[in-house]
């Protein structure tokens, strides 16, 4: 998968309760955020979240949504929206609820593209805007710029502005600092009346690795032709020294046959048995194929996981307008608790920045990850269907005309058999039989 | 039908056949010949349009403009090939990485059943490079090829050139729906079938690889370029691909509208189009493509390394730039062009290609023939053989029934038992000897290639060019080691049912081959035909033995590559043409062995066997 997320900006609003604690909070507190990352790729991603009440005014011109501008945010490589919803209580009893609206809107940004082939980037560049003001009605309007690796002396990255305050924390098992700009810090802004944020990477960055996260997979079809395949996935477990165990989920439309005696899973060379199997098999047009299994990944290794599969021919109603691009195949989800490099801290939700609502934690020692491979392509024999019915019929036709004369033809032998005249007196006799209405010798 | 249950019109349609047997065979033969022939003239072929809807108009604006780059690109990796001795991966993979690429390198290595005298090599190793660009917003399910093979010698770096360039380009796009893949194969079709091999995750040919780190889905369609020089005058394109194999005609119809756009000058099998299909010229130009073309498709080498991608269900075709003596030259952007037009058409597309034809036979770039056409002519020759077979049924059947129809015609009689008898009992020897020979011819040369050297001063190459001629010519003295197996009753009814059993099974190979790779099925027919009906033992025996000879599968890959040369007009002498003959039996061993071409497996255990039956036919006693 190689997830090559850009440029992730991260803007969250938010209106509504900020402690749950507090006796009666304040009516509008609108957060929102925005927070760019670097990826492994190399490219940026940059992830809005707003967060407020359900009942707030969201049309606005300010803060950070001035960014949020068409033409540059669907020139990207990937964006994703979100929307949660839920009620909040508004007291320690919970006698009265609000409903807490969150936006999310993640966009990666093809940093190679808008940076003419250098992984430098700044407000403008990506967003063709820059900050003017905050957000009047908003509680909190900050920005937050992932700075991790950058030191004092400026030998790696330098953005600009310098950061007044950073942020620490573990982020998926590995600490991170993130360089902060509190919008409603009058001095952020009120220097030039804009904020155009920069980060330049002093030392190229491609002498290093880019860094691979400990779990990340991929899958394909392999095999050539229409009768079989084989769908592969590939795990990799890139931590240098501690094993841990995935789900992995798969569904499989019932087109596919699954031969399941035919699931193998091998990691470095060796068989590899899962501790858990749970099979249900498809039902034709009604139930795709359901596997759930639980494997242990080996430290620092890649596990294929393969099983064969037979191309099913459908009715031919049941095609799809266009037959011949294939049909796709749902990704497998593999769910996992990576170990963490870091001990993370217990997280407070509403006193912590909001992106941390991303980044679910479920103890210190180890984080939560949930994965989708890419959905696959598989083609399924495809009659002509330019004409069909002239087939059909063509066939039906032919095979109807020949096959029965054949097989007489193949079956019998055919005799004269020479019509004996008899001599004159049977002619005779039949004659006057004849006659009679008697059926002749 | 009822016509043949009829036994008073079946015995008069019987007679028919038996008392014009001759001239029907004539008759059916020449008409197949001419029909073959009539295939380049206008009623029978056809414009080519294009089907496919998404890519049906030329609506794009090339923009490429990376001429000055893409030979800067060529030249620095001329340098750097010429600097290592191979190809040099580093260098590629960091170029690629600066164009944006995600850059992957597949190590393969192969041992060739015996070394190959053309191109040198028989421990094969290389590393092929591959870089992927991600469509954006796109889930990596399609793709699309753009592949550039590289041989020993570092020919085709412009084409590398241009591929950098045209990747640099496309990176900075945005309309990107399907990934797309920049391949730099080396030791040229070795490599792409390595990388297609490791893609696919099977293995055909025993190649050994290293399994690749990257993929981009399901490949809907893949371009092969090759280029020599900064400049060229004509762009060449190849479609014909592993076992006669053809790309959907959609994919060369792209093609031919971008040359067009683009004014480019584009040949077909090295000739140029011919403007004119009134007169006769045009035809007869058209005759020469197709008969070219005939000859490409029947050896079932892959003509570029399109060739391997259709196995795979990719459409597929090679591009080549030709640089010759022409006044108007075209530089790269010309070629880049033509390339970034035919990559967006291809983005266009919704499902893969498989509007237009799959089955065609193509006397110039904008005239086809379809299968419907050009199946008859086939048909006519495969009726011979069918009219033959009747013939030798009823004569067999009336050699038995013979008395009683003299004697008297009435009373249905007993059924024949000689007839019976005949047939398969005596049968089983010359088949089994003559598949038996057909096995010895598939297996023994590769399989005894070092018992030969050890015994006599020849490589191993030659040594196995030598054991296969050796085997066949030993296959023609069967008939007298045949012979003493086969029982003395009823000599005539023996070669008859032999004759007839060999006919049948001659038919039904070459129709499925026809089917399959129509220019095959229809080469061998012509040529095996005639033999095959006239053989008979008695009468001018050396004459029909000459004949026989003159016909046999491998007098015809001789005949072939005669035929080949004076259509290209570079006519052979009789030495070339002997090393030819023997550089081409090797290839053919090697293409089965390296690529899974069916040819040679199909000569040696299919027809070559049949061949022989009908010689011992010939030689009956």
């Amino acid at each position: 998968m190689a997830a090559a997320l850009p440029l992730v900006l991260l803007v969250l609003l938010l209106l509504g309760p900020v402690g749950r604690g507090h006796a009666e909070p304040p009516r509008d507190s609108l957060r929102e955020e925005l927070v760019i990352t670097p990826l492994p790729s190399g490219d940026v991603a940059a992830t809005f979240q707003f967060r407020t009440r359900w009942d707030s005014e969201l049309q606005r011109e300010e803060g950070l949504s001035v960014l949020l501008k068409a033409d540059r945010l669907f020139h990207t490589s990937y964006h994703s929206q979100a929307v949660h919803i839920r009620p909040v209580c508004r007291n320690a009893r919970c006698t009265s609820v609000s409903w807490e609206l969150r936006q999310t809107l993640s966009v990666v940004f093809d940093a190679f593209v808008t940076g003419q082939g250098k992984k430098d980037w700044s407000l403008f560049r990506m967003f063709s805007r820059t900050l003017t003001e905050p957000c009047p009605l908003a509680s909190e309007s900050r920005v937050y710029v992932d700075i991790t690796g950058y030191n004092q002396d400026n030998e790696t990255l330098e953005v600009t502005p310098p950061p007044t305050t950073t942020y620490q924390d573990v982020i998926l098992g590995a600490r991170k600092t993130y360089a902060v700009y509190d919008l409603l810090d009058t001095a952020v802004i009120n220097n030039s009346r804009n904020l155009n944020l920069q980060l330049k990477w002093k030392s190229p960055p491609e002498s290093e690795a880019p860094p691979v996260p400990f779990l990340h997979a991929q899958r394909y079809v392999s095999g050539y032709g229409l009768q079989n395949g084989k769908l592969n996935t590939l795990l990799y477990n890139t931590h240098p020294h501690r094993a841990f165990p995935v789900l992995l989920l798969d569904t499989v439309p019932w087109h596919l046959r699954l031969y399941v005696h035919t699931l193998t899973i091998t990691s470095k060379g060796k068989d590899n048995k899962p501790s858990y199997v749970h099979y249900q098999p498809a039902q034709d047009r009604l139930q795709p194929h359901l596997l759930e299994m639980l494997i242990q990944l080996p430290a620092n290794s890649a596990t294929k996981v393969s099983i064969q599969f037979e191309r099913a021919l459908l009715k031919w109603t049941e095609y799809t307008p266009d037959p011949n691009h294939g049909f796709y195949v749902s990704p497998s989800v593999i769910s996992a608790l990576v170990p963490s490099t870091v001990a993370a801290k217990p997280v407070d939700w509403e006193e912590s920045p909001l992106f941390k609502s991303l980044y679910p934690v479920s103890d210190s020692s180890s984080y939560f990850v949930r994965l989708y491979t890419e959905p696959l392509l598989v083609n399924l024999p495809t009659p002509d269907f330019s004409m069909p019915y002239n087939v059909i019929c063509l066939t039906c036709t032919v095979v109807a005309v020949c096959y029965g004369s054949f097989y007489n033809l193949l079956t019998r032998t055919f005799h004269i058999e020479e019509p004996s005249t008899g001599g004159l007196a049977k002619r005779l006799a039949n004659l006057i039989r004849r006659a009679r209405g008697v059926p002749p010798l | 039908m009822g016509l043949l249950s009829d036994p008073v019109r079946r015995r008069a349609l019987a007679r028919l056949v038996l008392r014009l047997n001759a001239p029907l065979c004539v008759l059916s033969y020449v008409a197949g010949i001419a029909w073959f022939l009539a295939l380049a003239f206008p009623p029978l072929t056809q414009r080519t349009y294009m089907s496919e809807n998404a890519m049906g108009s030329t609506m794009v604006e090339e923009q490429f403009a990376g001429g000055e780059r893409a030979r800067s690109f060529a030249r620095d990796f001329a340098a750097h090939r010429r600097k290592t001795g191979a190809l040099p991966v580093a260098w590629l993979e960091r170029t690629m990485r600066s164009v944006g690429l995600e850059v992957y390198t597949q190590s393969f290595s192969r041992k060739l059943p015996f070394p190959d005298e053309t191109r040198e090599r028989y421990m094969v190793a290389g590393t092929n490079v591959y870089g992927i660009l991600r469509a954006p917003r796109a889930a990596s399910t399609e793709s699309l090829v753009l592949t550039v093979p590289c041989g020993p010698d570092s020919t085709n770096s412009q084409a590398v050139g241009l591929l950098l360039a045209l990747a640099a380009h496309f990176r900075g796009q945005i309309y990107w729906a399907k990934d797309i893949i920049f391949l730099v194969t080396e030791q040229d079709l070795l490599g792409t079938e390595a990388w297609l091999e490791a893609y696919h995750d099977t293995n055909v040919t025993g190649m050994q690889s290293s399994p690749l780190q990257g993929r981009a889905g399901a490949i809907q369609a893949a371009l092969a370029l090759e280029l020599s020089s900064d400049v060229v005058t004509s762009l060449d394109v190849a479609v014909e691909g592993l076992n006669g194999q053809l790309p959907n005609l959609d994919l060369l119809n792209l093609f031919q509208t971008f040359c067009q756009k683009g004014g480019l000058l584009c040949t077909l099998q090295g000739k140029l189009q011919p403007q004119d299909w009134t007169s006769v010229d045009g035809p007869l130009q058209g005759l020469q493509t197709l008969l070219l073309m005939t000859l490409q498709q029947a050896s079932g080498r892959p003509h570029g390394a399109h060739g391997l991608f259709l196995r795979y269900r990719v459409e597929a075709l090679t591009i080549r730039g030709i640089n010759s003596f022409r006044q108007y030259k075209y530089d790269l952007v010309a070629v880049g062009k033509a390339l970034e037009g035919m990559f967006r058409k291809l983005n266009h597309l919704l499902e893969r290609l498989h509007q237009s034809f799959f089955f065609y036979v193509l006397p110039a770039l904008s005239r086809f023939v379809s299968i419907g056409l050009y199946m008859p002519a086939a048909g006519f020759l495969l009726l011979v053989l069918g009219l033959k077979a009747l013939e030798l049924w009823m004569q067999l059947h009336e050699a038995g029934a013979g008395p009683q129809e003299a004697g008297g015609a009435s009373g249905p009689g007993p059924p024949l038992p000689p007839a019976q008898s005949v047939g398969l009992a005596s049968l089983v020897a010359p088949l089994l000897i003559s598949q038996a020979m057909g096995l010895a011819l598939y297996v023994l040369p590769v399989l005894g290639q070092h018992v030969a050297t050890q015994h006599f001063p020849v490589a191993e190459a030659e040594a196995v060019v030598l054991t296969l001629l050796a085997i066949y010519a030993a296959g023609l003295a069967l008939p007298h080691s045949a012979h003493r197996v086969m029982s003395a009753q009823a000599p005539d009814r023996g070669w008859m049912a032999l004759k007839l059993v060999a006919l049948i099974y001659l038919a039904l190979q070459l129709a499925c081959v026809a089917l399959t790779n129509f220019s095959l099925g229809f080469l061998l027919a012509a040529t095996m035909v005639p033999a095959a009906a006239l053989t008979h033992p008695c009468g001018p025996r050396p004459l029909y033995a000459a004949l026989l000879v003159l016909t046999s599968p491998a007098a015809t890959l001789l005949g072939c590559l005669f035929l080949w040369r004076e259509l290209q007009e570079a006519p052979l002498s009789l030495a070339e043409g002997w090393q030819l003959f023997l550089a081409a039996l090797a290839q053919g061993v090697l293409d089965h062995h390296t690529y899974g071409a069916l040819l040679f497996p199909l000569l040696a255990l299919g027809l070559y066997p049949c061949w022989l039956l009908f010689w011992n036919v010939l030689f009956w006693k």
